[in-house]
């Protein structure tokens, strides 16, 4: 069985989910290869037959000019896998080389089972077990789903590849960083964060005094900044701050993979939740069910008091 | 300018999902059912471009289809969007809606939108059932359209689109292409209105057709369910039922125990 890896390379730098997919090709039993667009001058730790086209050419993010590069390959290595990470370049270039390749296509892998794979299905509250029918496979495997204790390792057999020029129909015009002003969360003690369930942007201010009374930071998942309750530098989350305070108030808060990824660290977790199998009880060191809206102001005052 | 837009009903995500007897589904009885959230900004974006031209005499009068495709039921989620600005609705009936994967419905979608010259075709990101986020992408390959993905800004002028996507940790990236394009959009690219009483009037008299999917070319079927089924729980934290007070209380005297943030 063989597997090709497919790496990732931002802002000159090789991705540590490029990691987490060679140890996930180990657990499935694969051989491996693994294709980058990168560095040549600074290639991933990594054992195994690199196939390497350069970032300074092609571009980090381009998917038409990507899509032919690791097409060019995989018809070359003709794997069973071909593995990418459930990340934005990944869900981005796998089905326009599942397409071509004829291949069924597994999203966001989270477990593999006796060679069926297991997904999230409705936002995380079920999964779902899938099998591919098809004689190459391509997957995207959900980061941070793996224990991964091995330290990367290894020089990788280094093979140029691409070399022409290859025609595009969209133009990259440049990143655009995060904006970095505002809300520090990362230093907080206490973080009492609001989620879609607190019902309406008058509710900020309940969420607000909860925070007082504890004495900690606000926080927000994101369609709570997307509405503009508050600000995006109170974001917590994949596209927001990643935070490990000694607790974590989450406030009707579902617990998205991508919430979890920015808190899952907390020391202590409490939820507040009307839905008792909502996934943030996976993380949840208390979960009390209850409605915010009359919990939040009870509890402020009882802190208050004491 | 011709635009279509595609969106999913799924169900309501704070539902009591019970496993039906198949395994591989849920029960559906008296669920509640919406706009996939993602397809939400979808909707609102095609709506934005055609209000945007309405007032340019040099383009051609712009129309906005939604397509949807399910069992009857979807219909809601089309009048929804047919509420909400779009012109005409296209339901795809189809009673094997359970088991599809993304390359049928794709090809689905592609084989109705072959042959009617669409410039735009939005999509949301993912749908939250199945979050697998292909579905777009297949149907600009198929069609051979480009495809912009996780947009959470566009701008379109005559028919260049300057797109901007998210990537990863919040960074974004800037793209300039040119219809015929899918864009596939992620949560916070607009802000999707809500439909007023008059619209939802408005809305009961614009088209609706039904074709059958039956008739239409599907691919085959490429990845099969075996089993749904609720995860187990891990953390197995503690769980306060009960009355609000006697649950305030005992966090508190909890967090005094567990926690050195409260004296
Ligand atoms: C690429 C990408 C990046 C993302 N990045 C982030 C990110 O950085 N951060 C982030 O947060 N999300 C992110 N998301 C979105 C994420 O997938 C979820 O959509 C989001 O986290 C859900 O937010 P929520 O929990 O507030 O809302 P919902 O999922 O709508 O959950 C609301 C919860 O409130 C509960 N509730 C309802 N009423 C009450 C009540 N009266 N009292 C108590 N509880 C109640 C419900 O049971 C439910 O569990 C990202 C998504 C994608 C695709
Ligand atoms: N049954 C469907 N009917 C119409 N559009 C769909 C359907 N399934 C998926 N889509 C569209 O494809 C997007 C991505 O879905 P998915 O690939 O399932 O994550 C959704 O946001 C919808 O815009």
């Amino acid at each position: 069985m063989k597997a090709l890896i497919v790496g990732e390379y931002r802002n000159g730098e090789t991705l540590e989910c490029t990691y987490e997919l060679i140890a996930f090709a180990k657990k499935l039993g694969a051989e491996t290869a693994m294709f980058m667009v990168g560095g040549q001058d600074d290639p991933p730790k990594y054992d195994g037959k690199l196939y390497m086209a350069d970032s300074a050419k092609y571009g980090e993010v381009n998917p038409d000019v990507h899509t032919k590069l690791l097409l060019d390959v995989a018809h070359q290595e003709n794997p069973d896998y071909v593995i990418l990470s459930h990340s934005s370049y990944g869900w981005d270039l796998a089905p326009r080389i599942s397409f071509d390749l004829k291949a069924g296509q597994v999203s966001e892998v989270v477990d593999i089972d006796d060679g069926s794979f297991v997904l999230p299905a409705f936002n995380g509250k079920l999964h779902r077990k899938v099998t591919s029918k098809t004689g190459i496979t391509v997957v995207t495997v959900q980061s941070g789903s793996l224990n991964m204790t091995e330290q990367p390792s290894g020089t990788p057999e280094m093979t140029l590849v691409g070399g022409e020029d290859i025609e595009t129909g969209m133009e990259f015009t440049g990143y655009e960083e995060v904006e970095s002003a505002g809300a520090d969360l990362t230093k907080a003690d206490v973080i009492v964060s609001a989620g879609r369930g607190i019902g309406k942007q008058d509710n900020i201010s309940v969420i607000q005094e909860l925070a007082d009374a504890i004495g900690g930071e606000l926080a927000a998942t994101r369609p709570v900044v997307d509405a503009g309750w508050t600000d995006h530098s109170r974001q917590v989350g994949t596209s927001g701050q990643t935070v490990s305070p000694k607790l974590y108030v989450a406030c009707g808060i579902s617990g998205a993979i991508q919430h979890l990824a920015g808190m899952k660290k907390s020391e202590f977790i409490v939820a507040i939740n009307t839905d008792i199998d909502a996934p943030i009880g996976e993380v949840a060191d208390v979960f009390v069910v209850a409605d915010i809206k009359q919990f939040a102001p009870a509890l402020s005052a009882k802190l208050k008091r004491a | 300018m011709e635009i279509l837009v595609c969106v999913k009903q799924v169900p309501d995500m704070e539902s009591k999902f019970n496993i039906d007897t198949s395994g591989t589904w849920y029960d559906e009885t008296d669920l509640a059912y919406r706009m996939n959230e993602y397809d939400e900004f979808a909707v609102e974006q095609a709506v934005l471009v055609k209000e945007k031209l309405r007032g340019d005499t040099s383009v051609a009068d712009t129309s906005v289809t939604v397509l949807s495709i399910g069992p009857e039921r979807v219909k809601d989620v089309i009048k929804k969007a047919l509420s909400m600005g779009c012109d005409r609705g296209v339901h795809i009936k189809d009673e094997q809606y359970q088991a599809r994967d993304p390359m049928e419905n794709a090809s689905i979608i592609a084989s109705f939108a072959k042959d009617k010259g669409f410039d735009l075709i939005f999509t949301g990101l993912q749908s939250q059932d199945r979050g697998s986020a292909q579905t777009g992408i297949i149907v600009a390959r198929v069609l051979e359209m480009r495809c912009v993905t996780t947009v959470v800004g566009f701008e379109l002028e005559n028919d260049v689109i300057t797109a901007k996507r998210e990537l990863d940790g919040g960074l974004k990236a800037g793209f300039r292409t040119r219809t015929p394009a899918v864009i596939t959009c992620q949560m916070g690219l607009n802000k999707p209105r809500y439909p007023t009483l008059p619209n939802i009037i408005k809305a009961k008299k614009k088209e609706l057709t039904t074709i059958e999917a039956d008739t239409m070319a599907t691919a085959e079927r490429m990845v099969e369910t075996d089993a749904l089924f609720h995860p187990e729980k891990k953390g197995a934290g503690l769980v306060l039922e009960g009355e609000i007070n006697d649950q305030a209380d005992k966090l508190i005297s909890i967090l005094r125990e567990k926690t050195g943030v409260i004296k």
